[in-house]
């Protein structure tokens, strides 16, 4: 019960935040830094110290019982990592948004709160049909985050988003039913359950498409490419702390749903089509390095490099053996702290310059000496130092791959140069230099620091000392792993297709 | 007859006393308030009613009628649908019309019409039923009398429709000429022997499905519907586009079902066809659309598009219940979405004195304006976007599952489609009531009194708990089938 109460206190968290305007227009800020802190005591709290069965807490109630759908929640070691995550995160982007909303701040909150009571669903559903109800319902306060408090550009990127999620979430919605009613024809009972659709005996044509309604939902949330053309424009126009939620967990979700239902659910055509799946990939990798790198916006450029991080999960995920997937799970960690923090500066720098262009930055280190230095660290982190989460991350991933792909090991390694090239530029040209002397511009305040000093905290602690979170998400990843057992055509398909992707590139 | 066929026509005759006394009442003395209290009164009285027909469910009142819980469960929508249309007619029709009584008696006698086709099982009683709500339609949209956008719509709808009715009921005298019955269930036995002769009966489809399909406004049928519901008052087009094909989708369904139409796979795979081309046709013209009536005109069009699939459903899945089921489903939610959606519009334009016309504009900025309305219509459009927690996403849901059973890809492809290209225009609405209020330097204040409150509160209410809590409907309706 405890993981309904989580989502039901975000969701009257949100509730109050709204009405709490009326009373006063800074009260919604503290309602909501108190819901999040709250739920997060209270997950904390609930946590039990044994297993029930695979998973860590589990729920079911009836509910449509004319299509064996159940309101049933799980949570297993990755989804409480996820969830914890997330609602740090969301600690962050209330601190970064604190002196930004002046507009409705109240309804502001609110939609943040929902955001994260749809994203907290999405990383506890196991009812399929439950879980698309969280991924479509999610979006809906997020969208309205985009389009109510998002800048010069916000109705198309607003727009974009909605509709590329909406329309990939629909196909998924189709392969769901198809899914659910091939599991009737060979169990003999509609259910929408997880576990009762885990291990069905596709036919393998049918596999492969509904697979593919999954796969295509999932990048385009992920993104990967080439699904990743609303990334930018989202991320660039959302308010600050819609930019922190998209990069730090939404895209999160679509790693997790590939993860926990894509491959698992379609073993055998997962195992098929990896190559691709790996190809696009690596493709995101360097297309998105190349891309961010051609950027003079700050947060395009810190949008791009999500879309070449997320490569690396990708890859992680569909190398799909152990250290590969500890890769991917640790990069989805790594890079939700890191890119909320870049987000979080970018923000600040636009509240305080009214402008994103780094041609008009320059020698802001000497203006702004903690911001210079914040900046310093997430650009090293983003770009994969060693000794934070990041490289550990996509140490991890290369190595794995290595095992399964040499060839598409290589030209992803590449990924790592090109991260330094983007991250040093944007580095260079906002931060060194010689100032402009007529600009004066507050340093971060204590609020700032604090929310900045905790993430660079994360990132050292999943830099130096990675293990608590591998030894959390090992177990699930096992478990996993005995589900779908690697393809053996995978490695001769695969150095095909990298010799393909070698010519074009 | 005896009293149990006098039970189980109860809604009918409650209109009908509630036709007659209104009558009474506006010959006595007019007042508006009153005469909108009274026809409100006795849609609640009829939708009420029904609960207790029930009890002598199923019976077959006269070769006409047959009342069941099919019947009476569209009786209870249709009769809720006009009393919300009543509800919110009220301050709209003062403004437009000299003489506002009679609105309320014709609205009764729309709704009379709507109940009399969910009982039909005989082509006398369809057409009884169908000339009943048209007549009235037209009549009702030629209410406001102070501009003349109405009465060119009213003219429009009266050569069109009129002219469809006169198709379809050469149609009923063929298929009498060549089986010598018009019961739907007699129909289908004559159907089933080998000595009628074939010669007449594909054209006497082609009329009936020709006509029925106008009504439906299917594509290529559909050119009527932008204008008709652009010229029409906005209430009168919500009833339009909920009960008024609600009625006649439901009819069509019980002619296929009792006479079983579905032997004739190329009749049914007409209704496919027309079902991508409006469910396609449909939403790429509400794309084209700024004026907000016009959109919804076309948004209906593919809504109806998407309730066709179920017609070729029925024959190819095992599962025919469910087919049949999903359709249910999905009217009562389209029902309800339509209905909020227009209640809106009426709240917005019933200040609007002279033309009336909803452009995106006119909604800019509802959000900070007026929040209940800008809620009710944000649901609406959640709703028929089918978005989860909405009735229309449970709508669709069942639409979808009643597909994949019957392996309906090519149809599945055309609803993925449409739905994508829909989402555009739905949220360019939503975009419009969310812009700041600096953007938007016409300012228009809207009234909004206790009944649209009311109203809007309940319509909000019964979309959100049909979308969250359906499972006591779905059971329903199951037993209604099996």
């Amino acid at each position: 019960m405890s993981m309904a109460l989580l989502i039901l206190i975000l969701l009257v968290g949100g509730l109050l935040a709204w009405r709490s305007e009326k009373a006063q227009a800074n009260l919604p800020r503290w309602v909501a830094l108190a819901t999040v802190v709250i739920s997060l005591a209270f997950l904390l709290a609930t946590l039990p110290q044994e297993h029930t069965g695979n998973w860590l807490q589990h729920m079911k109630l009836d509910w449509m019982p004319r299509f064996g759908i159940a309101f049933e929640l799980a949570m297993d070691g990755v989804s409480l990592l996820l969830l914890v995550l997330t609602l740090l995160l969301g600690l962050v982007a209330i601190a970064s948004s604190w002196s930004e909303i002046d507009f409705k701040p109240g309804l502001f909150h609110a939609n943040l709160l929902w955001t994260l009571a749809g994203v907290c669903g999405v990383f506890l559903a196991v009812d399929l049909f439950l879980f698309f109800l969280f991924w479509e319902v999610m979006l809906i306060p997020m969208y309205l985050l985009i389009a109510i408090w998002g800048h010069e550009n916000k109705t198309y990127a607003a727009m974009k988003f909605f509709i590329f999620t909406q329309a990939s979430g629909l196909l998924m919605l189709l392969a769901i039913v198809v899914l659910a009613w091939q599991g009737m024809a060979i169990n003999g009972q509609l259910s929408f359950s997880y576990s009762d659709l885990l291990g069905l005996e596709l036919d393998p044509r049918l596999g492969w498409w509904t697979m593919l309604g999954f796969f295509l939902a999932f990048t385009v949330k992920l993104p990967a490419f080439p699904f990743h053309t609303w990334l930018p424009d989202a991320h660039t126009q959302a308010p600050t702390a819609g930019s922190v939620l998209l990069a730090g967990i939404l895209l999160k979700t679509g790693a997790y749903g590939l993860l926990r239902f894509c491959i698992p659910l379609f073993p055998q055509a997962s195992m098929e089509f990896a190559p691709v799946a790996m190809a696009l990939g690596v493709a995101g990798v360097l297309y998105g390095a190349v891309l961010a790198f051609a950027q003079s916006d700050f947060k395009r450029l810190v949008a791009y490099s999500s879309v070449s991080h997320m490569g690396f999960v990708l890859l992680g995920l569909y190398a799909w053996n152990q250290l590969a997937l500890q890769g991917a799970v640790m990069q989805m960690v790594a890079h939700g702290v890191s890119t909320a923090a870049l987000f979080m500066l970018a923000g600040a720098l636009q509240h305080r310059l009214h402008t994103r262009d780094m041609g008009r930055m320059g020698g802001l280190w000497h203006q702004a000496p903690r911001m210079g230095a914040c900046a310093m660290f997430f650009a090293v982190a983003s770009l994969g130092l060693p000794g934070l989460g990041n490289f550990v991350a996509e140490i991890l991933v290369l190595l794995g791959l290595f095992a399964v792909q040499p060839a598409f090991t290589a030209v992803a390694a590449l990924g790592l140069i090109t991260a330094a090239v983007y991250s040093l530029r944007m580095l260079q040209q906002a931060f060194q230099g010689v100032p402009d002397k007529q600009r004066s511009m507050p340093d971060f305040d204590a609020r700032e620091m604090l929310a900045m000093g905790a993430m660079m905290a994360a990132l050292l602690w999943l830099g130096l000392y990675p293990q608590p979170v591998l030894d959390l998400a090992r177990p699930v990843l096992e478990g996993l792993q005995t589900l779908v057992p690697p393809g053996d055509t995978v490695a001769a398909q695969a150095g095909g297709a990298a010799i393909v992707l070698g010519a074009g590139l | 007859m005896n009293v149990n066929h006098f039970h189980a026509l109860l809604p009918l005759l409650v209109l009908a006393t509630g036709i007659v006394v209104l009558m009474l009442q506006i010959a006595w003395k007019r007042n508006i308030g009153l005469s909108a209290a009274l026809a409100a009164l006795t849609l609640a009285l009829a939708a009420l009613s029904c609960r207790f027909a029930v009890e002598v469910a199923p019976l077959q009142v006269t070769p006409l009628l047959q009342a069941d819980r099919f019947a009476l469960l569209f009786c209870t929508l249709f009769c809720l649908a006009g009393a919300a249309t009543a509800l919110l007619s009220r301050d709209y029709i003062v403004m437009r019309g000299d003489q506002p009584g009679e609105f309320f008696l014709l609205l009764l006698l729309a709704t009379m019409g709507a109940c009399v086709l969910a009982y039909a099982v005989h082509l006398a009683s369809l057409l009884l039923g169908l000339e009943l709500l048209s007549v009235s339609l037209y009549t009702l949209i030629a209410y406001p009398n102070k501009t003349v956008l109405p009465l060119e719509a009213a003219a429009k709808y009266l050569v069109l429709s009129g002219a469809a009715s006169a198709t379809a009921l050469f149609g009923f005298a063929l298929l009498y000429a060549a089986t010598g019955t018009l019961e739907f269930a007699t129909l289908g036995q004559k159907l089933g022997v080998t000595d009628t002769p074939q010669s007449m009966l594909l054209p006497a489809a082609a009329m009936i499905f020709t006509g029925l399909a106008f009504k439906l406004s299917l594509v290529p049928f559909h050119l009527w519907t932008a204008d008709v519901y652009d010229g029409a008052p906005a209430p009168v087009t919500g009833f339009l586009a909920s009960v008024a094909k609600g009625a006649v989708f439901v009819v069509l369904l019980r002619l296929f079902l009792d006479a079983d139409l579905f032997r004739y796979r190329i009749l049914v795979e007409v209704t496919g066809l027309l079902a991508i081309l409006s469910m396609l046709g449909g939403n790429l013209l509400a794309l084209l659309q700024t004026n907000i009536k016009r959109m919804l005109a076309y948004s209906s069009i593919a809504h109806l598009g998407y309730l066709m699939i179920i017609f070729m459903v029925c024959i190819t899945s095992a599962d025919k219940a469910l087919a049949v089921e999903a359709a249910i489903y999905y009217l009562i939610a389209y029902t309800a979405t339509t209905v909020a959606a227009f209640g809106l519009l009426t709240l917005i334009s019933a200040d609007q004195a002279e033309r009336e016309n909803i452009q995106l504009q006119q909604v800019s900025g509802l959000f900070w304006r007026q929040p209940l309305p800008a809620c009710l219509m944000l649901v609406a459009l959640l709703s028929l976007a089918g978005i989860p927690l909405t009735a229309g996403f449970i709508a669709k849901f069942y639409l979808v599952n009643a597909a994949v059973s019957g392996h309906n890809w090519v149809l599945l492809a055309a609803l993925v489609v449409g739905s994508s290209i829909a989402i555009y225009y739905y949220l360019r609405v939503i975009y419009y009531m969310t812009r700041r209020p600096e953007e938007h330097p016409v300012v228009q204040e809207t009234i909004s009194g206790w009944r649209g409150r009311i109203l809007s509160g309940v319509l909000i209410g019964s979309i959100l708990l049909l979308g969250v809590a359906p499972q006591s409907l779905m059971h329903y309706l199951r037993a209604i089938l099996h």
